[in-house]
């Protein structure tokens, strides 16, 4: 393995932690407050429920936006990049 | 062939405009339905427009795309852009379950429902990171495709397969059973007949063209199964409450069904202890809960119908954007489900209880002759059934109470339309939704298993010299003996089948997570260690689905199993005096219990449910595939160089295929 490589996979990995540990965070902790979210109401939803309902997705769809692009800008600078 | 290959460079660029047009026409066409059905027209003939003109379609597309490249047949050339294998994928994700089922299991479970919104979104987070650009990178065919060249051959190949089989042919079935239900509702069709009609619409699609032409059907099937999905939950929300975008205005429904609840209770329609909406762990104990959500999301990262799709895009960086797209096209529909559940719960509380049992709507009728919805106990067939069946009860006042009223999930999208008093058009518009998603999944499914067996037992077991066309004729033959096979299970309506999809996703995370993961992440995974661990994970998972399904009393007798725990009070399902009866009754002792049977899937270790086995199967399949990993001697210096390859987007697919056209001379 090359040092570039190496360095590229390691980058990557830590892209892949930082992921999943966002992941982890709103599929499941942020869930397990659920009743003491719930006490607080925002325009009729209790947050507890928003959050399963709406939030966590919500943000799922931005991470992985934002993922594709962050890994984009990992292998273009380590020149392992795709031409475009 | 060069003129074909500059209308297919026209296809490409002109995308757009032709789906905008298609989008376009398809909103005209609703319009147009909606006139007729003012002129008078029957509300059959409208059902048969919807239905035959959008099959229609689906057809048209199956046929010009077909195609005699095994590349395009196979993978859609890999030309297809990331926007729409997105839109293609959210089709091919989106079952009869989610467009039927989902709403209504919400307005059943209430907030526990959610964890199916959550589980079937957050697994497109693993599909991003930890598998999907690595297996495009690869340049499989199939999922199997990548397991036979990273563990060294057929053995691992055959595991992926038996998984695979395993969890997309129940899958199918269940789609072909829900073609089979719309048809039957809406054209009045004979349920079998309907099974084999809905499998015609589903071969139509994918036969000629293999992925390529189901890459494009789906496509046009997400954009009817949106549209139908969306109309009548924004019609919803502006006539409520005057704003158009449901997501914002469900609160507002959300409070008013909380103050319904609650003056139900006081007023005696309803139980004390009746869950309320946004009441948490109701339904599902919180470790059943979160083991729902973590089975469901690592069972969607490892679907083989679903990771296939992302073989179909230009580069891994369009495979990586691809799933992002994915994911927005699913979140439109998942989004809106919770909104649609709360306005039709909301419907339902305030025109049906409370009111006396003798004067009920029309449509409580209409669903309840075919047994779905159900009033004081019994089918709710006529009002004269309705009102013998609440007499009977004892100290039941003439009013509607909460309990009383019991509709299948199935049936609240369907209905819920009607229920609002919306126009007829709408509804028709809901079913031919409903039939895009099942056959979309359908095709997509179907595919995955045709080719399993023509791609991976075919051709690269059994004779790896066949020429290309003849590979090509093995697929197609076997796409339609699965297709008819899946159509004949479905005709003779396996009640189970239900459950069983949500099965497939525990079967899939403990057979194949591990090994796609592994494979990427951890080099030392070995060619036995990766073996040996997808058949551990595969069979605990079976084996504590079957056990707890069918011989729950084998699993209390000898494998240790006791009661589940109700959520609420944490007491026992199965009182120690139920368990002892039912032990000691003989008729258990005659194979596979009923789906009637007191502890059939009431029974488990540690309180898990067996919707969720994979909460054993996964964590038996990383282990043991670690352990005899690091028992056996590391992977050559040349796999390790292959792992590299496929961790770097750069450079060409790994897997070359003589990707030669045939007959095009």
């Amino acid at each position: 393995m090359t040092p570039d490589t190496e360095q590229h996979w390691a980058r990557t990995k830590s892209l892949m932690l930082l992921m999943m540990g966002l992941w982890a965070f709103f599929s499941f902790f942020i869930h397990m407050f659920v009743v003491q979210l719930n006490a607080i109401k925002i325009a009729g939803f209790p947050l507890g429920f928003y959050m399963a309902s709406q939030g966590s997705i919500t943000i799922f769809v931005i991470m992985l936006f934002w993922f594709a692009k962050a890994q984009d800008k990992i292998d273009r600078e380590f020149g392992v990049a795709e031409d475009d | 062939m060069a003129n074909a290959s500059a209308d297919k460079g026209s296809f490409l660029n002109n995308l757009g405009r032709i789906y905008a047009l298609y989008t376009g026409g398809f909103f005209g066409f609703i319009f147009l339905v909606g006139i007729l059905e003012q002129l008078g027209v029957g509300q059959k003939y409208l059902g048969y427009m919807f239905m035959g003109l959008t099959i229609l379609v689906y057809a048209f597309i199956g046929v010009v795309s077909r195609t005699s490249d095994v590349g395009e047949y196979y993978v859609a050339g890999r030309t297809v852009p990331a926007f729409y294998n997105g839109m293609a994928t959210g089709a091919d994700w989106m079952s009869a379950a989610s467009f039927i089922g989902m709403a209504g299991t919400l307005f059943l479970l209430g907030y526990d429902g959610l964890a199916f919104i959550l589980g079937w979104t957050g697994g497109y987070v693993l599909v991003a990171v930890l598998i999907a650009p690595f297996l495009r990178k690869f340049g499989a065919y199939t999922v199997p495709d990548f397991l036979a060249a990273r563990y060294g051959g057929n053995a691992a190949r055959l595991c992926g397969v038996l998984v695979l089989l395993a969890c997309s042919f129940t899958y199918v079935v269940a789609q072909i059973f829900g073609t089979g239900l719309i048809a039957q509702r809406f054209l009045d069709m004979n349920f079998e007949l309907a099974c084999f009609i809905g499998l015609l619409g589903i071969l139509v699609c994918s036969m000629l063209g293999g992925m390529k032409a189901v890459t494009w059907t789906q496509v046009a099937q997400y954009i009817v199964l949106i549209v139908a999905y969306l109309i009548p939950v924004v019609w919803m929300s502006a006539k409520k409450f005057g704003i158009p975008i449901p997501q914002l205005t469900y609160g507002q429904a959300l409070q008013q069904i909380a103050t319904l609840e609650q003056e139900f209770v006081q007023k005696g329609l309803a139980t004390a202890t009746a869950p309320t909406h946004t009441a948490p762990f109701t339904r599902y104990s919180p470790a059943n809960y979160f083991w729902l959500i973590f089975c469901l999301m690592v069972g969607t990262a490892s679907l083989p119908h679903v990771l296939m799709r992302y073989f179909t895009t230009p580069s891994v960086r369009e495979a990586r954007q691809s799933v992002a797209w994915s994911l927005l096209f699913i979140f439109i529909l998942y989004f809106t489900a919770p909104a649609y559940a709360a306005f039709s719960k909301l419907e339902v509380y305030s025109t049906l209880i409370g009111k006396n049992v003798a004067d009920l709507p029309m449509w409580v009728f209409n669903w309840g002759k075919l047994g779905l919805i159900t009033i004081c106990g019994k089918a709710a067939a006529s009002a004269a059934d309705v009102v013998a069946a609440c007499k009977a009860l004892p100290g039941h006042g003439g009013l509607l109470r909460l309990q009383d009223f019991v509709i299948n999930t199935d049936v609240v999208v369907i209905s819920t339309p009607e229920i609002a008093g919306l126009p007829y058009v709408i509804t028709g518009l809901v079913a031919a939704g409903g039939l895009a998603a099942a056959l979309s999944t359908a095709d997509g499914l179907l595919l995955a298993l045709a080719n399993a067996l023509s791609h991976d037992i075919y051709y690269k077991m059994i004779n790896p010299n066949a020429p290309t066309k003849q590979r090509l004729v093995i697929s197609r033959a076997l796409l339609v003996v699965v297709a008819v096979l899946a159509a004949w299970t479905a005709s003779t309506r396996p009640t189970d089948i239900v459950a069983m999809v949500a099965w497939a996703f525990s079967l899939a995370a403990g057979g194949l997570f591990p090994a796609l993961v592994l494979g990427v992440w951890w080099k030392r995974t070995t060619k036995q260690g990766a073996i040996a661990g997808i058949l551990a994970g595969f069979f605990v998972t079976l084996f504590y689905l079957v056990i707890t399904r069918y011989w729950p009393h084998i699993g209390v007798q000898y494998f240790g199993m006791v009661s589940n725990l109700n959520p609420i009070t944490g007491a026992p399902l199965i009182s120690p005096e139920a368990m002892k009866a039912a032990l000691s009754n003989p008729a258990l002792l005659d194979g596979p219990v009923l789906a009637s049977h007191p502890l059939q899937s009431r029974v488990g270790w540690f309180n898990i449910n067996n919707i969720s086995s994979g909460a054993f199967g996964l964590p038996v399949g990383f282990l043991v595939m670690y352990v005899v990993s690091l028992m056996t001697p590391a992977p050559s210096a040349e796999l390790q160089r292959f792992i590299d390859e496929v961790r770097k987007p750069r450079g060409k697919t790994l897997m070359e295929e003589k990707s030669g056209t045939v007959a095009s001379h």
